[in-house]
C-alpha cells in the first residue's frame, strides 16, 4: 500500500477502529438543523393541493376564494406556470419514457389521490393551509388502474400504460428446461412499501438578486445532480443555482430525489421575490413521496437432477405507480441484476414489465431491487429443495460460485455496468454462519419442540449486493495555518455517519487526529462536482478519494518539512499532526499548521512549489463491488393469531474491509429493522377507487422497539475488495437485503411448508389464510431442514 | 380560532411571551415562537413521539397538545438538558453506544427517557422496552437506544 501505511508504531490508528460519531453532539443537544429549522426573513409557506382522486380528468380549478385570503400571496395551477417542463430522468432523456413523466402540477388529468393540482403561498403556515382547502376543482372521475398485472389501459391517447418492457438474460434458457430433471414453477408477491424517513421532506428556497443566486435548502441524497436539472428546468446556468444540505432526517432512497414541489419552491422564490419554504406533513409524505418495491414475479427455474439450478425464467411486472419519477426502469434493472445472486445460474431469461397504475409513484427504496430479487431467488431455492428432497443448505452449496471462480463474470450488464463480482467465498462465509448459530444443535432443538406442539423452525437467504456505484468520485484537502484539516466532498449525509468515516480515512492517511477534520458534504458551492449518497458508495468512493487526496497532502508536507527541517524525507513521519522524526526518540517536530504557513502564497520558503497546503484526490472504477451475506432466521409462529416472532437473526456479512465496526453494525441492525417491516407489517394499501388507506402511521405500521429483535451480526473481512486502495466494500443496505426471504423460509420451515409464504409482507391475516389452506398447498408440506440428514 | 392570545410559556426555566392563535401546536410554538426547533415533528397525529417534551414532570407529544393549554406549566425541551457544556448522562449514552445515526428521533427519545428515569422507571428490559416502544426511530432498529438507556440509567442510579 502507500506510504501512509508506514510510520511509527506510536502511531493512534483510526481505521478499523469504533470511534464515536463527530454528527452526534449537536444531535443529542437539539442543535441540528434539519430542513424545517431552515427560515429567512419575510419568507412565504407552501401549502400544495392535491387530488383526492386517484384518476380523473380536471374540468377546472377555481382559486378566487383562496387568492382573495388575507395573507395569501398567490396561488398556481399549471395554467401558471406553462414554461416549466416536466421533472426528467437523472441519468438523462429517455424518449420510451418521456410521455410518462410528472410535472410540477397535474396538466388536464390528474392521476394518484395526492397528485399536486396546485400550489398556495402564503404568510404563515396555517393560513396557507386553510387557504389552500377554499380552491375547488371540479373534476369528472376515470376508473382506475390499480393492479400492475391486468392488461394495460390507456395512459393518454396513444399511450398504454406500460412504456416498456425490459428483456434482460444470458445462456440458452430453452435448452436448459428441455434436458431438467425437475422444472419448478412460482408465483410471487412482493408488498408496497418503502424508506418513510422520520423526518418529513422539506425544501426552502431563497434568491439572491445581488448575487444572481438561487439556493435551494434541505436538499439531500444527490446534491449536484439535482442542481443540474433544476438548473435545466428554471433555464438557470449552473453556477447561479446551490443546493445546501442541512441535517437530514433519514434517507433511505426516498428523500433528495427531485419532487415537484423541489422546482416549485424555486421557480416561486425566483418569480416572487420572497423564500419559500416547504414543509410536507406525515399525510403528504405516504401518499407523495416515493414508493417502492412492489412487483408481481411469475418464476420457474430448470433443475438437474444432482440439484444444479440450470436455468432461471423470471415474467415480472412492476408497478410503478402514476408517473415515471428520476430513476426510470432501474429498480426494475437491479431486480434483474440480484436475481441470480451467489449461485452459478448458467441461463437467465427474464421479462419485466414496467407498468403505471393510479397509485403513488415509485422509485428506489434502500437495497432497490435486491430486496425483490433475493425474496424471489430464495423463495425459489427453498421450493426447489423442498420438490427435490434435497436440504436447502445443500441446495446451495451446489450452486454456490466458488472462490476460484473469481472475479465471476455474468453476461448481464446492470445500471449501465458489466456485472463483475470482484471477490468472495460464499461457502466460506455460510459454514462460518452456520458455526455461529450452532445451526446442528439449533435443528435438534428445533424438532424437539415441533414434537412438543409448537410451530418454530428455521430459515436461510443468501445474497450478493452491488454497493460502490462510481464512476467516480472527488475530494479536495486542505489544511489551514492553525493545523485544522477540511475534507471537502461531493458526498451526501443522510444520518450514516459519513463525517466520521470520511474523518477517519483521512486521519489515518494523513496522521492526525479523527476529530481535528471537517467533513463538508451536501454543497454544490465549495465543490463542483458531487455524485452524493447513494447505492451504498460514500465509503467505498468518497472514502477512497479522500486517502489518495490525504497521501498526496501528506507527501506535500513532508516534503515541505524535509527542508524546513533538514532532513531526510524517509525519516519523516505525521503523528497527530506533528511532522516528526521517526529516527529519533525526542527529535524536533514542526506542526501541519507551521506547514501550512510556510506554503502561503507569499511565502518565502515557497520555492517552486505550488501554493496551500492542499492536495485534490479522485477515485475512478470501472466496476463495482460486491459484498455478500448469508441470513439465518429462526421464528416461532403463533397458530392462533397468525403472529411471527423472531427468535434469532443472523447475519454474516463480509465487508471487505470495516473503517468503522460500530456504524457498519449500526447500519446492518438498522437495515434489519426496516427489512423485517417490509416482510411482517408495512404495506400501502389501496380501497377499490384508489384511495389510499395507509396514510397515518396507525395505519402504516413501522416497527418499534418491541417488534425489533436483538439479531446477532457476524462481520467479517475476509474478501477486499481489489478495485479500490483501502479493499472496502460498501454496508448501508446490507441489513435489509436478504431479511423478507429468509423470514419467509423460516416461517414456511415453522409451519411445515416451505413454500407456502409466496406474499410480503406475511401480515397475520395472511398467515392465518395459509395455515387455513394447509391441505391444500400445491408444495409438498412435509419436508423441513432437520428431516433431512446433517448437512 | 385565527385570533391572536399572549401567554407566558415557561421553557427550560425561562419564560417566553408569546402571542399566538389558540390552535397553535405547543410543538410549533416551542419551534417557531420560543425558537426552540430541538423539538421536531415527525406526524403531527401524537404516533411518532419525535416531538416529546416534558410538561410538569410527564413526557408529553407536544404536536397533540395546543400551545394555551400548556400556560403555567414547567415545559422542559431537549435543549435544557445538558448543564452548560456539561453534557447529561443519556446524551453522553446516545453517543456513545451510537444510539443516534440521523438523529431526527433523538430529542424525543432523549426526553421520553429522561421522564420515565426520574420517575423513577425500574429498568428491568421488558419495561423498558415497554416505554421505548412509544416512539418510532427508522434508522437504528432500537437496539443501541434501548443500550444506551439503560448504561445511562445505571450510572443515574449510581449517583443517587
Amino acid at each position: 500500500m502507500s506510504a501512509a501505511g508506514s510510520g511509527r508504531s506510536d502511531k493512534a490508528k483510526f481505521l478499523g477502529v469504533s470511534v464515536t460519531r463527530l454528527e452526534d453532539p449537536p444531535l443529542v443537544t437539539g442543535k441540528g438543523c434539519f430542513a424545517a429549522d431552515v427560515s429567512f426573513p419575510h419568507q412565504l409557506h407552501m401549502r400544495i393541493v392535491r387530488s383526492g382522486l386517484a384518476h380523473a380528468r380536471i374540468k377546472s380549478i377555481d382559486v378566487s376564494e383562496a387568492r382573495a385570503v388575507p395573507g395569501v400571496f398567490a396561488v398556481w395551477t399549471a395554467a401558471d406556470i406553462p414554461d416549466i417542463p416536466p421533472i426528467n430522468l437523472r441519468e438523462g432523456p429517455n424518449e420510451t419514457l418521456a410521455p410518462y413523466l410528472q410535472w410540477l402540477l397535474a396538466k388536464n388529468r390528474v392521476r394518484y389521490v395526492g397528485d399536486p393540482v396546485a400550489a398556495v403561498f402564503a404568510e404563515d403556515s396555517y393560513l396557507a393551509e386553510d387557504a389552500a382547502d377554499l380552491v375547488a376543482l371540479d373534476m369528472e372521475e376515470l376508473s382506475p388502474l390499480l393492479s400492475a398485472n391486468e392488461s394495460p389501459g390507456e395512459f393518454e391517447p396513444g399511450h398504454t400504460t406500460e412504456p416498456s418492457v425490459m428483456r434482460k438474460g444470458y445462456g440458452d434458457v430453452d435448452a436448459a428446461f428441455r434436458v431438467a430433471h425437475t422444472v419448478v414453477e412460482m408465483e410471487l408477491w412482493i408488498g408496497r412499501h418503502s424508506g418513510v424517513p422520520l423526518e418529513t421532506r422539506g425544501a426552502i428556497a431563497r434568491y439572491d438578486v445581488g448575487r444572481d443566486v438561487l439556493e435551494l435548502h434541505g436538499a439531500a441524497k444527490v446534491p449536484h445532480r439535482n442542481r443540474e436539472a433544476i438548473a435545466r428546468m428554471l433555464g438557470r446556468s449552473i453556477n447561479s443555482v446551490h443546493l445546501i444540505e442541512g441535517h437530514v432526517g433519514g434517507g433511505f432512497g426516498v428523500r433528495g430525489e427531485l419532487y415537484p414541489e423541489d422546482v416549485l419552491v424555486c421557480l416561486a422564490a425566483l418569480r416572487l421575490g420572497r423564500p419559500v419554504k416547504w414543509i410536507e406533513d406525515r399525510r403528504e409524505h405516504l401518499m407523495a413521496a416515493n414508493h417502492s418495491r412492489q412487483q408481481y414475479h411469475r418464476v420457474r427455474a430448470a433443475v438437474a437432477a444432482d440439484g444444479q439450478v440450470l436455468a432461471i425464467d423470471d415474467e415480472f411486472f412492476h408497478d410503478q405507480g402514476a408517473y415515471v419519477r428520476t430513476h426510470g426502469m432501474r429498480v426494475m434493472d437491479n431486480t434483474v441484476g440480484t436475481l441470480p445472486g451467489s449461485y452459478r445460474i448458467p441461463a437467465l431469461r427474464t421479462v419485466g414489465h414496467f407498468r403505471l397504475t393510479n397509485k403513488t409513484p415509485a422509485a428506489t427504496y434502500r437495497s432497490p431491487g435486491q430486496y425483490e430479487g433475493t425474496f424471489v431467488r430464495e423463495r425459489l431455492f427453498d421450493v426447489i429443495s423442498a420438490k427435490l428432497g434435497m436440504n436447502p443448505i445443500e441446495l446451495r452449496r451446489r450452486n454456490l460460485i466458488s472462490p476460484t471462480e473469481m472475479p465471476f463474470k455474468r453476461q448481464l450488464n446492470i445500471l449501465g455496468e458489466d456485472v463483475v463480482y470482484d471477490s468472495g467465498d460464499y461457502e466460506g462465509q455460510l459454514d462460518k454462519a452456520l458455526a455461529a448459530i450452532g445451526w446442528d444443535e439449533l435443528q435438534v432443538e428445533l424438532k424437539r419442540r415441533r414434537a412438543a406442539g409448537e410451530a418454530v423452525g428455521a430459515g436461510i437467504a443468501m445474497m450478493v449486493e452491488k454497493t460502490g456505484l462510481g464512476p467516480t468520485d472527488g475530494v479536495r484537502i486542505s489544511v489551514d495555518t492553525t493545523g485544522a484539516v477540511e475534507v471537502v466532498t461531493g458526498s451526501a449525509s443522510v444520518g450514516q455517519g459519513v463525517e466520521t468515516v470520511i474523518a477517519q480515512i483521512c486521519a489515518e492517511a494523513l496522521g492526525v487526529d479523527y476529530k481535528r477534520i471537517r467533513v463538508v458534504h451536501g454543497r454544490t458551492d465549495r465543490i463542483e462536482y458531487g455524485i452524493g449518497a447513494h447505492a451504498s458508495r460514500a465509503t467505498v468512493m468518497t472514502g477512497s478519494a479522500t486517502h489518495i487526496a490525504a497521501t498526496k497532502l501528506r507527501a506535500k508536507a513532508i516534503e515541505m518539512a524535509a527542508e524546513l527541517m533538514q532532513a531526510p524525507v524517509d525519516a519523516l513521519d505525521i503523528v497527530d499532526g506533528n511532522i516528526v522524526r521517526t529516527d529519533m526518540i525526542a527529535g524536533p517536530s514542526i506542526t501541519l499548521g507551521e506547514i501550512a504557513a510556510n506554503l502561503v502564497p507569499t511565502s518565502k520558503m515557497l520555492g517552486g512549489r505550488e501554493p496551500g497546503l492542499s492536495a485534490d484526490g479522485w477515485s475512478h472504477v470501472d466496476h463495482m463491488c460486491y459484498p455478500y451475506g448469508t441470513n439465518l432466521a429462526v421464528v416461532r409462529v403463533d397458530r392462533e393469531t397468525g403472529q411471527v416472532i423472531i427468535e434469532r437473526y443472523l447475519l454474516a456479512y463480509d465487508i471487505g474491509r470495516a473503517v468503522n465496526p460500530m456504524l457498519i453494525r449500526g447500519q446492518i441492525v438498522g437495515g434489519f429493522a426496516q427489512g423485517l417491516g417490509g416482510a411482517l407489517l408495512e404495506e400501502f394499501l389501496y380501497d377499490e377507487n384508489g384511495e389510499p388507506l395507509s396514510v397515518t402511521f396507525a395505519d402504516y405500521l413501522m416497527p418499534t422497539a418491541r417488534e425489533v429483535p436483538q439479531i446477532e451480526v457476524l462481520l467479517l473481512e475476509d474478501a477486499p475488495s481489489p478495485l479500490n486502495p483501502l479493499g472496502v466494500k460498501g454496508a448501508g443496505e446490507a441489513g435489509i437485503t436478504g431479511v423478507g426471504a429468509a423470514i419467509a423460509a423460516a416461517i414456511g420451515d415453522a409451519i411445515g411448508m416451505p413454500g407456502a409464504v409466496t406474499r410480503l409482507p406475511i401480515t397475520p391475516q395472511r398467515l392465518k389464510a395459509i395455515l387455513a389452506q394447509k391441505h391444500e398447498c400445491s408444495v409438498p408440506a412435509t419436508t423441513s431442514f432437520s428431516e433431512f440428514s446433517k448437512v | 380560532m385565527t385570533d391572536k392570545i399572549e401567554i407566558a410559556l415557561t421553557v427550560n426555566g425561562r419564560t417566553y411571551a408569546v402571542r399566538t392563535e389558540a390552535r397553535r401546536t405547543l410543538a410549533d410554538v416551542i419551534r417557531e415562537d420560543c425558537g426552540l426547533t430541538g423539538t421536531h415533528t415527525g406526524c403531527e397525529h401524537g404516533v411518532c413521539g419525535a416531538c416529546t417534551v416534558i410538561v410538569d414532570g410527564e413526557p408529553v407529544r407536544s404536536c397533540l397538545m395546543f400551545a394555551v393549554q400548556a400556560e403555567g406549566k414547567i415545559i422542559r425541551t431537549v435543549e435544557g438538558l445538558a448543564k452548560g457544556n456539561e453534557l447529561h448522562p443519556l446524551q453522553r449514552a446516545f453517543i456513545e453506544h451510537h444510539g443516534l445515526q440521523c438523529g431526527f428521533c433523538t430529542p424525543g427519545f432523549l426526553m421520553l427517557a429522561t421522564a420515565a428515569l426520574e420517575n423513577g422507571l425500574e429498568i428491568d428490559d421488558d419495561k423498558l422496552i415497554d416505554v421505548l416502544s412509544s416512539n418510532l426511530c427508522r434508522c437504528t432498529g432500537y437496539e443501541n437506544i434501548i443500550k444506551a438507556v439503560r448504561a445511562a440509567a445505571d450510572e443515574m442510579r449510581g449517583q443517587r
